[in-house]
């Protein structure tokens, strides 16, 4: 293993064959944000808003706080992995619906952390979803809407 | 934004023996768990420059266990498998429920219990639930392993128990029945409830019979340099029946026994009365 400045990291992105190029201690953020794929977005820069959410390996992390190092051979799913091809996920189309997204910069982690709260509970409650999306902040909606709109997703399924 | 990151390296070894190796040739190399500490620092600039060795591939550290009689936690056991152990929750219902309220779905997934230890912020959520169950690390490095009570670990703020080329890799929790009347009790206040650092955080266990307390144990973070465990209090405690001249008698011993601090999330003065009502809620509930 090369000391310190191996560049490349082999992963999947959104189910396709990528490799990212970067210091192993710069933010997976940053390194996808570089491939173009902009959905995901910076808000703190310090692991409080949640605006950075990608899946890593089909689990919700900020991805300001990994480092580059850690996607080696991941899976990453950014919020553009979440539909397929043009038909948007369930929970897309919820938040289009009950006006979910405002200003849109918290939208991408709302929804990757209200994907991970359907991959883990059925028929999540108000609670759940609150709980759920507790590191995700909204300057906009007054997060009633969000709220709404992750319930609504799961009544759809 | 993020500092010059030339003057940082990450080595990602393939084992734990491998890093430990790589730790002992490179004494001052720090490890690195799940980042959700180091990778703010360094984004805020504080981050000392030099080489760190993430635990990624160190499979030898993921788990939880029995093992003769002790349940034993993999440093880099995460919050979420932490809070949803069934066998955690069943026997040692405290840890579950610090690990619910550090931070969010996002940080649980990545954070580690041998991180928030390592860390040593005497804000930390998970280290006033390990004082109150006793629990011992085992700490490894190239040479062999040694075991500490946590008890003795913390040594000052951000100071431990931890020689260069150790790292914590196991947390052991000695096996505890649950005795009929006991009662336990964490509380951590915060600017709110979700997602937020402790200004005052409280763990503790009860055991009332034939009307006196029989055994007792607290533990409190954010009050002092790091995580205290309130021996004073409990002594102040044991035997004593259960009322309200106890209870005023302990929060004098509490208040004599921590030392609060102004700082950017609270007053002394706060903490001190916040730290007194989670213990009169404790003992009263």
């Amino acid at each position: 293993m090369a000391d310190g400045g191996a560049p490349r990291v082999s992963c999947t992105l959104n189910g396709r064959p990528a490799v990212l190029q970067g210091h192993p201690m710069a933010r997976l953020l940053d390194a996808i944000r570089q491939t173009g794929l902009t959905g995901t977005k910076e808000g703190c820069g310090e692991g409080e808003c949640g605006a950075c959410g990608v899946l890593l390996d089909g689990v919700l992390v900020n991805s300001c706080l990994t480092p580059l190092a850690h996607a080696q051979d991941a899976a990453i799913t950014t919020i553009e992995g979440i539909a397929e091809g043009e038909m948007l996920h369930e929970l897309q189309e919820a938040f289009l619906e009950c006006g979910g997204a405002q200003c849109g910069i918290c939208t991408p982690g709302m929804i990757l952390a209200a994907h991970e709260l359907l991959s883990r509970t059925l028929e999540p409650t108000d609670e759940d979803v609150r709980v759920a999306l507790a590191g995700n902040l909204c300057r906009c909606t007054g997060y009633m809407r969000i709220f709404e709109s992750v319930l609504e997703a799961a009544r759809r399924r | 934004m993020i500092p010059r990151l030339d003057d940082y390296q990450l080595v990602v070894p393939a084992s734990l023996r491998d890093a430990l190796d790589d730790l002992a040739r490179h004494p001052s190399a720090r490890p690195f768990a799940g980042g959700t500490d180091l990778m703010v620092t360094l984004e805020a600039g504080h981050l000392p420059p030099g080489r760190y060795i993430s635990l990624q591939n160190c499979r030898e550290l993921l788990g939880i266990q029995q093992v003769n009689g002790s349940l034993v936690i993999g440093a880099l056991t995460t919050y979420t498998e932490i809070r949803n152990s069934a066998r955690l929750a069943r026997e040692y219902p405290l840890l579950g429920r610090a690990a619910r309220e550090t931070g969010g779905w996002a940080t649980q997934n990545r954070g580690t219990i041998g991180g928030n230890i390592a860390n040593a912020s005497p804000a930390a959520d998970t280290p006033p639930v390990l004082l109150v169950y006793d629990a011992e690390l085992e700490l490894v490095s190239a040479s062999g392993s040694r075991r500490v009570p946590y008890l003795q670990f913390h040594r000052g703020y951000k100071k431990m128990d931890l020689a260069p080329g150790e790292l914590i890799a196991r947390i052991h929790l000695p096996g505890r029945a649950e005795r009929t009347g006991a009662h336990s009790y964490y509380r951590k206040v915060g600017t709110r409830r979700a997602q937020a650092i402790s200004k005052v955080c409280f763990a503790g266990t009860i055991c009332v019979e034939s009307d006196a307390v029989q055994d007792v144990r607290i533990a409190v973070g954010s009050v002092a340099p790091m995580p205290v465990r309130a021996v004073r209090t409990e002594d102040a405690l044991r035997g004593q029946p259960l009322d309200a001249n106890t209870a005023a008698a302990a929060e004098r011993t509490l208040l004599d026994e921590i030392a609060p601090i102004d700082d950017i999330r609270s007053t002394a003065r706060y903490r001190a009365r916040v730290a007194g009502n989670l213990l009169r809620e404790f003992l009263l509930r």
